[in-house]
């Protein structure tokens, strides 16, 4: 195994921490959107409120350290995608802005009563998003990215069957996480109303983006069938293991279990996106570049390792710190009111 | 492969420079805050522990609300520039990527870092016992630190590239990060850079609390609130003048077109006069209006009438930068402001060492009450004076920005739904932090009944309750 090579891990595992928290994030904005009427929607708001506050801004990183990491070794690669993806890309950055505008607005507007429209915004940024990531990853499966300066179909290098199906599936499968999360969060905080709200939806978009999932299979097939292979066959154990595991959540939330509901999902997640990773291997753009020819200097590559060792040994007892410390309940601020977090259901005046 | 050059200027290069410039005169709005306001609101703590001051916790606990509300904003916009990068400008992330793409990195561990170490602070007022809350902030300063040092080395890397030599073909090799982290004008921007940042978050947090004295909020909270942050911002403005005027000496060597610009300096020669603004023509190379002092520019770049200048036109039209009045205008503008922020110190601390009290007189809190804005035009008129100034290069002497630009279209189209959206995210913000604003100044008042009695960590002994001496 080279550094690129090394390197090329570091970047799946980066899709797969930006898989289990910016996706989710998504998914939480997107029950958000999908939460009803104002006095109706109001507890499931203050839920999602009460989860995703405390990290909300955090999960970014794993994006931008996608970004940065693809940039810095594979340059080639990251220049092509960038210009031939354009537009889902930049529409993607939108509806980042759009969410974190919204975000910050609402908590406010809730207050002021206006909370649903700025609501409707915040939710579109959150299907915007994964949409549009997931429609770019797909044109790249697919092959429909060519090394080059905007060298691919600017538009039909995104907007085909495959590329929406994946779409698609990234906005279910960070519906669904949302939903198992917020299980798990609703059960913590003893609300069983709650609890079987967010149940009922875990089970349906579960099989939602199972069917996303297989469609953009099928569809993968008649795109660029040496891809197709290349997943079912290298990555067939992989597949296997993630509709397994997602199963295995899937069948305990519907009994209405919650233990350890959230790893098997996270489980599910990871192996589906480490599934692409083996499929794809050794190629960073199918079947036009590939890392070796894509990597940009061996000793840039060594320092990216490096780093990335740096950034578990800082990073791990931060992230145990934070985690522990909330789950304790030792933590309950809410900077954007400057008054103490409510509980869910509280809205205060 | 990304050498789509460029006898004439493509399409997209106006609109992509116009977006770029945009949202990161956008973002460094928030940085400073992201730097500095951490160690202020450390400062405000620690005193408040130690000499039991309930007025500087609840100070401290208010601003640790404010930086996580700028620190989101400034996640959220720090995310679309690194999108910009590679949407905008594939022929420098593409090419020179992995020479100074290491920096990028560093910096989203540092930020990620910070992030959390903010939220644990933020969070954990109430809970936390009152010194570990402190010990647990203490690190978010020079995290924050790591994290400007390593930006800034990838901007200054653009403006002294380091750390490759070009090959046959024209792609870098020999490939060093390490050396690209260190170049050479990194020690010099990212010192001016630093001193910038605690000024503007100085400068800031302090103008809020003298517009509360202007009208009439004369309390020691008020008191504390000007002075914690005037201080810091008061200590940091000298430093930032000597070294604006290193830099600048520097400059004069490393990169004389851009000195020659920011100082409109037409033909070199000898005996260089200083010119305060005034019009550049960059047809005839001439400068009509603005006000002029004899040698002067020769004797602040080499300590003498006879130092040798180097104008511009010393290089062709296609390498000068293409609006020279725009950095030097920005440059006049950044140095006027350091003066007028320099003076207006040497008056508080006159007046400090006369009289132990913030001078109460109206054209004092006036200016302390512009005196954070000023600081930000400053800012943004450095970046301008570096930006602009780097023109028509985007690595320095290696690259051309017309050539890194990309090839996609319908960038006037993203500029302006960008430029829809950041005001739309910045009014966003601006209503969170007045509505943070307003609740306070309701709980100071008592509305909240017992939550009148601003709160902090724990103090074990009961509040000070000193006066203000006004
Ligand atoms: C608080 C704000 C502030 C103040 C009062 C000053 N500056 Fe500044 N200046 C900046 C904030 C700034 C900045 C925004 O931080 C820049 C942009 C890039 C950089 O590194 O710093 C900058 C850049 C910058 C540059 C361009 C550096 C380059 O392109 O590499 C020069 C020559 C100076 N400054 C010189 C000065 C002088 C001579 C000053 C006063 C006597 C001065 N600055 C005051
Ligand atoms: C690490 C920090 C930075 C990096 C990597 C960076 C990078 C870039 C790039 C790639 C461009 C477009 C190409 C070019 O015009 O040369 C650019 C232009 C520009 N940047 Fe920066 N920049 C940084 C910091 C800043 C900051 C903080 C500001 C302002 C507040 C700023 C202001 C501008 C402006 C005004 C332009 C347009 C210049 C022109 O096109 O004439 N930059 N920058
Ligand atoms: C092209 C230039 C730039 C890029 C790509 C960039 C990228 C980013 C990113 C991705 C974030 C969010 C970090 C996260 O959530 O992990 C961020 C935030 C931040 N950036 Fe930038 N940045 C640029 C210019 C600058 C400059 C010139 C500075 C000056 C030192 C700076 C200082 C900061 C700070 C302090 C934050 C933390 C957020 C805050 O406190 O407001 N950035 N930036």
């Amino acid at each position: 195994m080279t550094a690129a090579d090394a390197v090329a891990v570091l970047v799946v595992l980066a899709v797969t921490l930006y898989a289990w928290s910016g996706l989710a994030d998504y998914g939480a904005g997107f029950w958000d959107l999908t939460a009803g009427g104002r006095e109706g929607g109001g507890r499931v708001r203050s839920l999602i409120d009460a989860v995703i506050t405390p990290v909300w801004e955090a999960n970014h990183v794993w994006l931008v350290y996608l970004l940065v990491l693809t940039w810095t070794a594979f340059g080639t690669a990251f220049a092509s995608a960038m210009t031939t993806l354009y537009i889902p890309l930049m529409l993607a950055a939108l509806g980042i802005v759009l969410r974190g505008a919204n975000f910050a607005l609402r908590k406010d507007a809730a207050r002021a009563g206006r909370r649903h429209v700025a609501g409707m915004l915040f939710g579109l940024g959150a299907v915007l998003t994964p949409f549009c990531l997931g429609a770019a990853l797909g044109g790249i499966i697919a092959g429909r990215v060519p090394p080059g300066n905007a060298a691919g179909n600017e538009v039909t290098s995104w907007w085909n069957p495959t590329s929406i199906l994946v779409g698609l599936l990234a906005v279910a499968m960070g519906a669904f996480l949302a939903a198992v999360y917020l299980i798990a969060e609703a059960h913590r905080r003893g609300l069983p109303g709650l609890r079987e709200y967010f149940r009922r939806r875990a089970l349906w978009t579960g099989v939602l983006a199972l069917l996303f999932g297989i469609g953009a299979l099928v569809s993968l097939r008649g795109d660029s069938p040496q891809m197709f292979d290349r997943f079912v066959t290298r990555g067939g154990v992989l597949l296997a293991a993630g509709a397994v595991l997602l199963a295995l959540t899937f069948m305990r939330a519907a009994r209405g279990g919650v233990r350890g509901l959230r790893l098997l999902a996270a489980g599910g997640v990871a192996a589906l996106v480490w599934a692409w990773g083996v499929a794809q291997y050794p190629y960073l753009l199918p079947f036009g570049l590939t890392i070796a020819d894509g990597a940009g200097a061996p000793i840039t590559q060594k320092w990216m390792l490096a780093w990335f060792g740096v950034a578990l040994v800082t990073l791990v007892p931060a992230l145990i710190l934070l985690y522990v410390l909330d789950q304790r309940g030792e933590l309950g601020e809410d900077p954007l009111t400057s008054l103490e977090a409510g509980e869910p259901g509280d809205l205060r005046p | 492969m990304f050498d789509l050059l460029a006898a004439s200027e493509p399409a997209q290069l106006l609109p992509a420079r116009s977006q770029m410039a945009f949202t990161l005169m956008f973002h460094i709005i928030l940085v400073p805050l992201g730097v500095a306001l951490p160690a202020l609101m450390l400062l405000a703590e620690h005193r408040g522990l130690k000499r039991r001051d309930q007025a500087a916790l609840t100070l401290a606990r208010r601003w640790s609300h404010v930086a996580g509300v700028t620190f989101a904003v400034g996640a959220v916009s720090g995310t679309v520039l690194s999108f910009e990068m590679g949407l905008l400008w594939p022929g420098l992330t593409g090419k020179y990527g992995d020479v100074f793409g290491l920096p990028f990195a560093i910096e989203g561990i540092a930020f990620f870092l910070e992030a959390i170490l903010v939220a644990i602070y933020i969070y954990g007022w109430k809970r936390l016992r009152p010194w570990t809350h402190f010990k647990l902030g203490l690190p978010i300063p020079f995290v924050a630190l790591v994290g400007a040092f390593s930006i800034i080395s990838a901007n200054s890397w653009m403006n002294t590239p380091a750390g490759f030599t070009l090959g046959p073909d024209g792609w870098p090799t020999d490939i060093d990060p390490i050396a690209a982290i260190f170049n050479k004008a990194l020690p010099w921007e990212f010192l001016h850079f630093v001193c910038a940042a605690y000024m503007a978050a100085g400068f800031t947090v302090a103008s809020v609390y003298a517009v509360g004295w202007l009208r009439g909020r004369r309390d020691r909270y008020h008191r504390l609130g000007f002075l914690i942050p005037f201080t810091v911002a008061a200590i940091f403005t000298p430093v930032q003048m000597v070294v604006g005027d290193l830099i600048a000496v520097w400059l004069f060597k490393e990169m004389p077109v851009k000195f020659a610009a920011m100082e409109v300096v037409t033909n070199s020669g000898t005996h260089q006069p200083e010119i305060f603004f005034g019009r550049y023509d960059a047809a005839t190379n001439t400068v009509s209006g603005g006000i002029s002092i004899p040698n002067l520019n020769s004797i602040l770049a080499g300590n003498s009438p006879d130092t040798y200048v180097q104008g511009l036109d010393a290089v062709p039209l296609a390498d000068r930068p293409s609006n020279v009045n725009v950095v030097h205008w920005a440059f006049d503008i950044m140095v006027g402001i350091g003066t007028l922020l320099m003076l207006f110190v040497i008056w508080f601390a006159w007046h400090w060492w006369r009289k132990r009290d913030i001078p109460s007189s109206k054209p004092f809190l006036w200016i302390a009450a512009s005196a954070g804005v000023l600081t930000y035009i400053a800012i943004e008129a450095g970046w301008i004076v570096t930006e602009v100034g780097r023109q028509p290069w985007i690595v320095y002497g290696f690259e051309r920005t017309s050539s890194a630009v990309t090839g996609a279209d319908g960038i006037w189209l993203s500029f302006a739904v960008v430029v829809v959206l950041y005001l739309v995210m910045a009014a966003g913000a601006i209503t969170v932090l007045r509505a943070m604003a307003r609740r306070w100044r309701r709980a100071d008042i008592g509305e909240y009944g017992d939550a009148a009695v601003p709160y902090g960590p724990r103090p074990e002994v009961e509040a000070s309750t000193e006066k203000a001496p006004s």
